[in-house]
């Protein structure tokens, strides 16, 4: 019982950290699926709820074919992130497929990606919040001369394909940019021919600090001959 | 519709401006009354969080589009879940009478 409480109140003290909008370019065109054809029981399905970020995890991963690093940067999150919401979409259509439950699309803690225009008459820029609905003509001085300009996006695109993480050579501190889809400990290095890791995590912090403390270690003693 | 403005001082004759989060006033125009509103800002000494209280502000007053000189980056998600427009305008000399004109042209 005093356990019970003492999880109860921690829980309570310690509130978790607030979710990170997550960033959907497009509203699904429809709202839900419905089974048919239901052998066990005339009754209506059960519902399950698909969130709309589970719902743009699914699209990026599954239709568009990227992986999840490519993924999590569209959606804003971080890569385990975008794989943990990515894991539920995919149990939550299995239960439906394997219960015949119906999908709705609702909810989650997202945001809609706006379009930027500018504004040639007044020189302002302004987005259009409601994607539903066209923008007609400038919000400040009703010219209809505005141009779209989120041309910007295009120069993040090579970014988005290319991961920004480099390996690192335990042996010797060579550095190279990673090749995506290819793991690091496969990558030898072009210096001493040993295998490298990736730089930055914690784990190999520790182990490039040891064995750089090795190797200034060893050639102290080949210095003074201890 | 109700439009936030972000205003230098209290008045007609004052500057836009150029901040959103530590803006002195907020200006609430409305333009089926003609209707207005200054909001004194409580947050423009903030250390930090002053976008997002500034938008609960703003939004408390069910705003539909905001024009300002510049939104942070922490902003920009927010006003995108609570379908507010942004408007940004980089002409720090427009005094508030010039942009309600530009508005009811």
């Amino acid at each position: 019982m005093f356990i019970i409480f003492v999880v109860n109140y921690r829980s309570y003290y310690m509130s978790p950290r607030p979710l990170r909008l997550r960033k959907i370019s497009n509203p699904p065109i429809i709202s839900g699926f419905k089974p048919y054809g239901n052998k066990r029981a005339g009754k209506t399905p059960e519902i399950i709820f698909l969130k709309y970020e589970e719902y743009e995890s699914l699209r990026l991963c599954d239709h568009e074919m990227l992986n999840h690093h490519q993924a999590s940067l569209i959606m804003d999150v971080s890569r385990p992130t975008l794989t943990r919401i990515y894991a539920r979409a995919r149990q939550k259509i299995a239960e439906s497929f394997v219960f015949g439950k119906q999908i709705i699309i609702e909810g989650g803690k997202v945001y809609f990606d706006s379009e930027w225009f500018s504004c040639r008459a007044c020189g302002c820029f302004f987005n259009n919040p409601e994607k539903q609905n066209k923008i007609n003509e400038c919000p400040l001085c009703r010219s209809k001369d505005f141009e779209n300009c989120n041309d910007v996006m295009d120069e993040d695109d090579e970014f988005t394909f290319r991961c920004s993480d480099m390996c690192i050579c335990p042996e010797c501190g060579h550095e190279q940019p990673h090749n995506f889809g290819k793991p690091c400990m496969a990558e030898i290095c072009p210096e001493c021919g040993h295998s490298m890791v990736r730089k930055g995590t914690p784990h190999n912090k520790k182990l490039i600090k040891n064995k750089r403390y090795e190797n200034s270690y060893n050639k102290h003693r080949k210095q003074f001959g201890k | 519709m109700k439009i936030a403005i972000t205003s230098t001082g209290n008045n007609l004759e004052s500057k836009l401006d150029q901040r959103f989060g530590r803006c002195s006033f907020f200006v609430i125009y409305d333009t089926e009354t003609g209707g207005m509103e200054y909001i004194p800002n409580p947050n423009k000494e903030a250390q930090e969080g002053a976008g997002p209280a500034s938008v609960q502000v703003v939004a408390s007053r069910d705003v539909k589009k905001i024009i300002s000189g510049e939104f942070g980056i922490k902003i920009k998600s927010l006003l995108d879940s609570l379908k507010i427009q942004m408007i940004v305008l980089k002409e720090p000399e427009k005094s508030i009478n010039e942009i309600i004109k530009m508005l009811n042209k």
